[in-house]
């Protein structure tokens, strides 16, 4: 290509000769992908070597040209170089676009936005692949919780999952490489499953308005995207190594990309990771060990109007559940909670043994895309994900290696789309999407906690915006959802009848054992969403978003069919089959100030939900293993109300502080109590060093305050001693003391050639070894959280 | 207009690939763990009446309450106890206390009385350490007396250990009883 160009130029400036001339040419210089007008794009015209460069609005101007055939050359540093043909006739207008790429080798960031907006009228809080890779030894859970307004409900420290602005499980979308994930996430012990290491850019919406993804993301939308490949030749990869010494362990990650400049690429990628027991500043966490193996393999063909790509992953994680946290009722429970030290603590050890999860899930999509020049891009894509989840509990003879729940969740999804400009300030998209879902759980010797079904959906969206001026934009979609459930469902007759289901679903009843019948349930769900939402630009580099979402979620098969004791929580926990579609109504807005030294947004919000499904303990219920409480499902009308608050300032050259805010508050507003399990107030500041000339030396210092939740229900229970004949109070509401956390996290680079690059990084976290318990780990009642931690990171770009 | 042919061919076929078949209906599951009861057999050494003690929870952690009958003890008399946990989910009744048996180094019943019951409990079996097991024990019926007696067994206990409250390890079964010695 670039060849073809010179030859082009040592051609042209034959023909070109001296004439007398006065016409001018001029355009603008813009992105083939998004349309970004690009600034500093250096534009020769052969022959005469005249030169000028694109100004910071992507415009340029020639003079003094001839009616003529002129050989341009247009380049970029982080673009492939191009020759045009331009015929000149009076004063011409003539506008070039460029394959405009990130430069994955050696590490360049770019300035402008390489990642399209999700949502054009809500803040998206971002994290880059500088900021992931300081996480590569943990999850995405463990990363999104750096983000303001993103905390995490986790079990131990190895189950994280994201929570956004109070919200969690069913109600937060992850998209991971443009697929909807289905791992299961209706569960708060499920994390997703997804491995950090394949994320390069990791962005958190915190509302439903991204309708193209879904419209039942009530809390928000994660979005996981792996990194681009430029079209040229080249062949580069990475490989990062963590060492920790809380967990004594390490995690092992490396990828290689292979591009060509006709677009083909591929990349291979691969992660290892083992940790043993992790340790308190007191005591070691018996069976928390971790064992995680993930590997993806991606193929795709790229060019400026079309493109196909293949992608597969597979994650394994193996995950050991707190010894300690594993009980009986409610008697063995009060002995959790009296005893100052966890149940059982042994000696260190790698071993993972029951309680413990082992998931595995596989994600496979083929997709492609192609340019019409009259009606914008169209892309059609189908993935497969297949998830395996096993969870082993501590059991008796010939169940000893058998998991006590084994379920598989196969999930097919077509999605057609199309991006179109239907004028200069009007954008839309379009799009459709199929599913279907199936869920079989094999006979483990445990009643199944999740009965078998198949789930067909039928989604169509249509989002449009308009640039009404330079300062304002307005946004308006809406998004239709049709789903149909087809489960089979074995009841104990017993609740079927407690429950007046004999009277109210008598048809479902298929057939009548002996202690439980089987019904078959046929549900569906019809939900509409939307989201309005204006933007207005002012002053030198600020702005201010506005947006209205609604949201409609179809409950989940937990909130539905759930009828059990639910081990892992130590309570029985009963959903309700006549539950309806929870709807979400969010208003928020955002002011955002954006100079080179410093950045500011407040983001006040509510969300107003009614049908709000929630879990909460109602009664106490003896079993032959002691008293155990009782949680049921219940629709209600919430409100969360909160803001987050995010302040980065350069006080002096190099030196930077960075301030994180937010605070939610959710409401029962049918019971007026404080709704269960919301995020504490937490602020956190931070002190950066970073001088990018002296080897990109980056030193950082990070205080986290977390406050005690002070809202909360009190869902204590009283149980019967018999040895007393007393009552005596179970304490499960109140939430831990306040506490604060020093961390502490550096990195150099180390050249070893130009094409190669060597990072060490140092961390800390926990610096002074604070023993603590947090409100959102469900094994707080138990154990203390992590004690002090060292890492060691080394990673080699080449 | 190839690609869109092309396109639409892809979404009709992906349409009729995704509507198949409605699966068969599952099997029921066999609970291979559950203790559905509890029955402590104390056979008296004077040659009285036998005493049953007896929980059954058919429906497990199902909405019904456990099913209770109880027994009172004669003052100064020596009893031989033995305890059988069923799983009566499934049929015929499966023994679980065979299976406690098996794995004596793994479980351990205790034995606690509240209120003023004046009941002592020896003797019990061993496991293959030489350590408590308890599914056989001795019981001896003190002085007149009301209150609870509560047999507890523990899955995993630390072994040995002075009771209870330095055992461990998660509750299997947790059965109370009101009792009196007349």
């Amino acid at each position: 290509m670039r060849n073809y160009a010179l030859w082009i130029l040592l051609f042209s400036s034959i023909t070109s000769m001296s004439q007398n001339c006065d016409h001018s040419l001029s355009g603008i210089v813009s992105d083939n992908h998004d349309g970004q007008l690009l600034t500093g794009v250096t534009l020769i015209i052969a022959g005469t070597e005249q030169a000028v460069q694109t100004g910071l609005d992507g415009t340029y101007s020639f003079s003094n040209l001839c009616n003529d055939t002129y050989y341009i050359q247009v380049s970029h540093p982080y673009c492939l170089t191009k020759g045009f043909t331009v015929n000149v006739s009076g004063d011409t207008t003539k506008s070039f676009k460029l394959e405009h790429h990130i430069e994955e080798l050696n590490q360049i960031t770019l300035e402008g936005k390489a990642y399209g907006d999700k949502t054009k009228t809500l803040l998206e809080s971002t994290l880059n692949t500088d900021e992931l890779e300081r996480f590569s030894s943990g999850s995405v859970g463990d990363a999104l919780k750096s983000l303001s307004g993103v905390s995490s409900l986790s079990t131990g420290n190895t189950v994280v999952k994201p929570m956004i602005n109070g919200l969690h499980s069913s109600r937060v979308v992850i998209i991971n490489n443009g697929v909807r994930m289905e791992d299961q996430e209706w569960g708060a012990e499920h994390a997703p499953n997804i491995d950090i290491n394949t994320v390069s850019n990791l962005t958190v919406i915190k509302g439903a308005g991204a309708l193209q993804y879904s419209g039942d993301a009530v809390g928000g939308v994660i979005i996981a995207e792996a990194s681009k490949v430029p079209v040229k030749d080249s062949l580069y990869g990475k490989t990062l190594m963590t060492a920790t010494s809380n967990g004594r362990g390490l995690s092992l990650s490396s990828q290689l990309t292979k591009s060509d400049q006709n677009g083909w690429y591929s990349t291979l990628q691969g992660t290892l990771k083992r940790f043993g027991d992790f340790e308190t500043p007191d005591y070691v966490l018996s069976n928390t060990g971790v064992f995680e193996r993930n590997a993806s393999l991606k193929v795709g063909f790229n060019r400026f109007d079309y493109g196909f790509e293949g992608y597969y992953s597979i994650f394994k994680n193996e995950i050991g559940i707190l010894a300690a946290s594993h009980l009986g009722g409610a008697e063995d429970l009060i002995r959790a909670l009296e005893s100052p030290l966890p149940l059982t603590i042994n000696d260190f050890s790698y071993t993972i043994d029951a309680p413990k999860q082992d998931v595995t899930h596989h994600l496979a999509t083929v997709k492609g895309y192609k340019k019409f020049d009259d009606f914008g891009t169209l892309s059609l894509q189908y993935d497969f994900q297949r998830n395996n989840r096993l969870e082993y509990d501590i059991r008796r003879g010939d169940d000893k290696e058998k998991p006590s729940v084994d379920l598989e969740l196969d999930t097919h999804t077509v999605l057609l789309d199309l991006e179109s400009s239907l004028t200069d300030e009007i954008d839309l998209k379009f799009g459709l999407m199929t599913g279907y879902q199936n869920n079989f759980a094999s006979d483990t010797g445990v009643r199944r906690l999740i009965p078998d079904y198949e789930k067909y959906d039928l989604g169509l969206y249509i989002i449009a915006d308009y640039q009404l001026s330079d300062q304002w934009l307005l946004e308006a979609g809406a998004r239709y959802e049709y789903s149909y459930m087809d489960v089979f469902k074995f009841y104990r007759t017993s609740f079927w009848e407690s429950r007046n289901y004999d009277q109210l679903f008598p048809e479902i009843v298929i057939e009548d054992l002996e202690n439980q019948i089987l019904t078959n349930p046929e549900l569906s769900f019809k939900n509409g969403s939307g989201t309005l939402g204006a933007s207005y630009a002012f002053g030198e580099s600020s702005k201010l978003f506005f947006n209205y979402s609604i949201a409609s979620r179809a409950p989940n098969a937990s909130e539905l069919f759930s009828e059990g004791l639910h081990h892992s929580a130590s309570r029985i926990e009963l959903g309700d089959l006549s539950f309806k579609s929870e709807i979400g109504h969010k208003v928020s807005l955002t002011f955002q100030s954006d100079s080179d030294t410093f950045r500011f947004n407040i983001n006040p919000y509510i969300n107003t939900i009614s049908d709000f499904i929630i879990i909460e303990p109602v009664e106490v219920q003896k079993t032959l293993r002691g008293t155990f409480q009782v949680w049921e499902y219940r629709q209600t009308n919430a409100q969360l109300l909160g803001i987050d608050v995010d302040a980065s300032y350069e006080f002096a050259q190099n030196y930077r502080l960075n301030t994180q805010f937010s605070l939610v508050k959710g409401k029962d507003q049918t019971l007026d109590a404080p709704l269960i399990g919301m995020p504490p107030v937490n602020i956190r500041n931070e002190i950066v060093y970073q001088n990018p000339e002296f080897n990109h030396i980056r030193l950082s210092l990070q205080s986290a305050y977390h406050f005690k939740q002070n809202n909360y229900p009190n869902n204590n229970f009283e149980v019967f001693m018999p040895e007393t004949k007393t009552y005596k109070l179970v304490d499960v509401s109140t939430p831990p003391d306040a506490y604060h956390l020093l961390n502490f996290s550096s990195s150099i680079d180390l050249n070893i050639n130009q094409k190669s690059k060597f990072t060490v990084g140092f961390t800390i976290t926990n610096l002074l070894d604070t023993s603590y318990r947090n409100y959102l780990n469900r094994l707080r009642y138990f154990a203390d959280d992590l004690g002090r931690n060292f890492l060691l990171n080394l990673k080699i770009n080449y | 207009m190839k690609n869109m042919k092309f396109l639409t061919t892809v979404v009709l076929a992906s349409t009729l690939f995704i509507g198949c078949s409605k699966d068969d209906a599952p099997e029921p599951v066999n609970e291979e763990e559950v203790i559905t009861t509890l029955t402590v057999t104390l056979v008296p050494n004077d040659g009285s009446t036998t005493i049953t003690l007896q929980t059954r929870d058919l429906d497990g952690d199902g909405p019904n309450e456990p099913v209770i009958t109880t027994g009172n003890f004669a003052t100064g008399v020596s009893y031989s106890g033995r305890i059988v946990l069923l799983n009566e989910t499934v049929d015929p009744a499966e023994d679980i206390t065979e299976e406690v048996e098996e794995e004596s180094l793994e479980h351990q019943f205790f034995f606690t009385t509240g209120g003023d019951l004046d009941i002592t409990i020896s003797n019990e079996n061993l496991d293959s350490n030489g350590d408590k097991l308890g599914t056989e024990f001795t019981l001896l019926a003190g002085a007149v007396s009301t209150g609870t007696l509560t047999f507890t067994l523990r899955h995993e206990p630390t072994k040995p250990n002075t009771g209870l409250s330095d055992a461990g390890g998660e509750t299997d079964v947790f059965a109370t009883f009101n009792v009196s010695v007349e």
